[in-house]
């Protein structure tokens, strides 16, 4: 049995790869807790900087600068009353909320935090993530329909639309990075020869491309990748159903579209299936066209000296969230009543600064480091996805039919054909 | 890696798609059977994968599961579901639908049959078991020796889509 867990460690092959069961599994609950972990996050940093961006001051009573503030939600949701309406399909309103967080779950099977960081992978691996994270409109359709209630149904309708309309352009902007995978381009664009090289849809196998090939695929073909990586990150918005294409649930129109009549935990779900879905999406953004684990200028600043410094990123950001911290209890009111939350704080700040220090230990660096670069990575989508919503008013239906059918996927299609012209002349 | 309870998985996907299938023709309301319908729809994408398939299992939940079956309950709900299940679901030709179905089930009858005669052709997998390449491998299949009936076959889709904006537009 031990030899059976220790056999994995020298292994260079995804626990799936390498058929592993126990380290698969350990693998499946890393993921599991992280995301939940970064869906707890997201909700409080979304509450904040939307605040800081309307000149507000967000959640600050519940713990330190309203730290505990997802805890308190999520222990209010856990406890609230679960409301099914009289007149609902029983089964499919019991269903449908499984349905998205399943689907947005699930995708995380074939995402790479690391060469080897990952459940397993796939030869299919794209087509999977792009399938798996489809069904989550199934889910979010079946929702507004079992409500039996008249905004919800037209939640949903609007969301089936837009969802259908959007993953069309968002798979043409895929498929011309994939295209790029097996291109090396020639002529104006490079050094390569023409069909040389063997595309594939594996996740990994896309970042160890974009390795070989020693570019981001963002920055290949020049303006080709950055408009295919354009098209995707206006699609993805629209496929999780965020600001400004948040039709579905238009609070102003709708009060809260597909999910009107869910409530307590039903409801906690659909919220945990948005935010993963969204996490899914930037990280299929991040692997496709920003390198997935790959650091930073490995051309431009490459060598020892640099691999070195840009090793110890991960517990430099540790050590500066641990100084902001420890900065912001020492600004803490000095009134008694603020005591124990000043405690809190500069505790909080203690542990992300033992955090950093262990990531400076060089076992732990060299082995963290893919991860850091993909999470470090997702993140700014996940601060982009904040700032648009602060940002932009929501479109009208038109528009975002408009949008979707008459920029993005003529764009998406003329990507296509120039990748492919310029990837063979 | 070596695949792991096989039978097991083959008769957990064909009965969860055989008991999908049932329900699609006799749940009465529209929305369940297309439910259904989704679940028979992955239960064979499970099968294509232990098929080593894995691009046809990605493409089935893409395109069916994902892509037209979020247009049918789109259909389903602007039908009025009410009436629709008051109305007879069957039509009256179960006669021709016995005699076709059961020459069908005597069809598969007879090849099981018969290739029980020929020795070692259920045993053996019939082609090379390609699952890292699979891909790669239909995509030359496509484009090298099928190119002909791949170009034809998107050009009679092409002729549907413009068939359907013309009977969906009075003015073009």
């Amino acid at each position: 049995m031990l030899d059976y867990i220790t056999s994995y460690l020298h292994s260079n092959e995804t626990p799936g790869g390498a058929g592993n069961m126990f380290w698969a599994f350990l693998y499946i609950l890393a993921i599991f807790v992280g995301l939940s972990i970064a869906v707890i996050a997201m909700n409080w940093l979304e509450r904040k900087i939307l605040a800081h961006m309307q000149v507000r001051l967000g959640p600050m009573r519940v713990g330190p600068h309203g730290l505990l503030q997802p805890i308190a939600d999520a222990l209010k949701l856990l406890i609230k009353e679960d409301i099914m309406p009289a007149e609902a399909d029983q089964l499919v309103f019991w269903v449908a909320p499984l349905i998205t967080v399943l689907a947005a779950f699930t995708t995380f099977i074939v995402v790479p935090f690391g060469p080897t960081h990952a459940v397993t992978d796939m030869n299919i691996g794209i087509l999977f993530m792009l399938g798996v994270s489809s069904l989550g409109v199934l889910g979010i359709v079946t929702a507004g329909w079992a409500s039996n209630s008249h905004y919800p149904l037209i939640g949903s309708l609007r969301s089936s639309a837009q969802m259908v309309s959007y993953e069309i352009a968002m798979g043409l902007a895929v498929v011309s990075a994939v295209l790029m995978t097996s291109l090396h381009g020639s002529g104006i664009y490079g050094t390569g020869t023409a069909g040389s090289g063997i595309g594939t849809l594996s996740m990994i196998g896309i970042v160890n491309a974009q390795q070989e090939q020693q570019t981001w695929f963002a920055f290949k073909f020049f303006p080709l990748g950055l408009i295919a990586l354009f098209v995707f990150a206006v699609a993805m918005v629209a496929e999780t159903n965020r600001a400004p294409f948040d039709l579905p649930e238009a609070e102003s129109e709708l009060t809260a579209g597909f999910h009107t009549e869910y409530s307590g935990f039903r409801w906690s779900l659909f919220f945990l299936a948005e935010y993963s879905a969204m996490i899914a999406v930037s990280s299929i953004a991040v692997t496709l066209w920003l390198g997935g684990w790959l650091r930073p200028f490995a051309n431009l600043l490459s060598g020892p000296t640099w691999d070195l410094v840009f090793s110890a990123f991960p517990g430099l950001t540790f050590l500066g969230l641990a100084a902001m911290a420890l900065f912001s209890a020492k600004r803490m009111p000095k009134h008694r009543f603020f005591k124990i939350q000043t405690l809190g704080l500069a505790g909080f700040g203690a542990v992300l600064g033992l955090i950093g220090l262990i990531l400076f230990i060089p076992p732990v660096r060299d082995r963290i480091q893919d991860i850091y670069w993909f999470v470090a990575k997702v993140a700014v989508f996940m601060y982009l996805y904040i700032w648009y919503r602060g940002t932009f008013p929501r479109y009208r239906f038109d528009q975002l039919m408009q949008v979707g059918w008459k920029v993005l996927l003529p764009t998406g299609l003329a990507v296509l054909v120039a990748t492919a012209l310029v990837g063979v002349l | 890696m070596q695949p792991v309870a096989t039978t097991f998985f083959f008769y957990f996907l064909s009965a969860l798609a055989l008991v999908g299938g049932v329900l699609v023709i006799t749940r009465r309301n529209a929305v369940h059977s297309a439910l259904a319908l989704i679940v028979t729809l992955l239960a064979l994408a499970g099968i294509y994968l232990m098929l080593y398939a894995p691009f046809v299992a990605g493409v089935q939940i893409i395109l069916y599961a994902g892509g037209i079956m979020v247009l049918f309950l789109f259909v389903i709900m602007l039908v009025n579901l009410e009436r629709a299940e008051k109305e007879k679901q069957f039509n009256k030709q179960w006669l021709v639908a016995i005699v076709a179905s059961g020459a069908l089930g005597l069809l598969f009858v007879k090849v099981f049959t018969e290739s029980k005669t020929i020795p070692g052709l259920l045993q053996k997998p019939l082609a090379e078991l390609a699952e890292t390449s699979n891909t790669q491998q239909v995509g030359l299949a496509l484009y090298g020796n099928y190119m002909l009936a791949f170009e034809i076959a998107s050009l009679l889709l092409l002729v549907a889509i413009v068939g359907a904006v013309v009977m969906a537009k009075k003015k073009i």
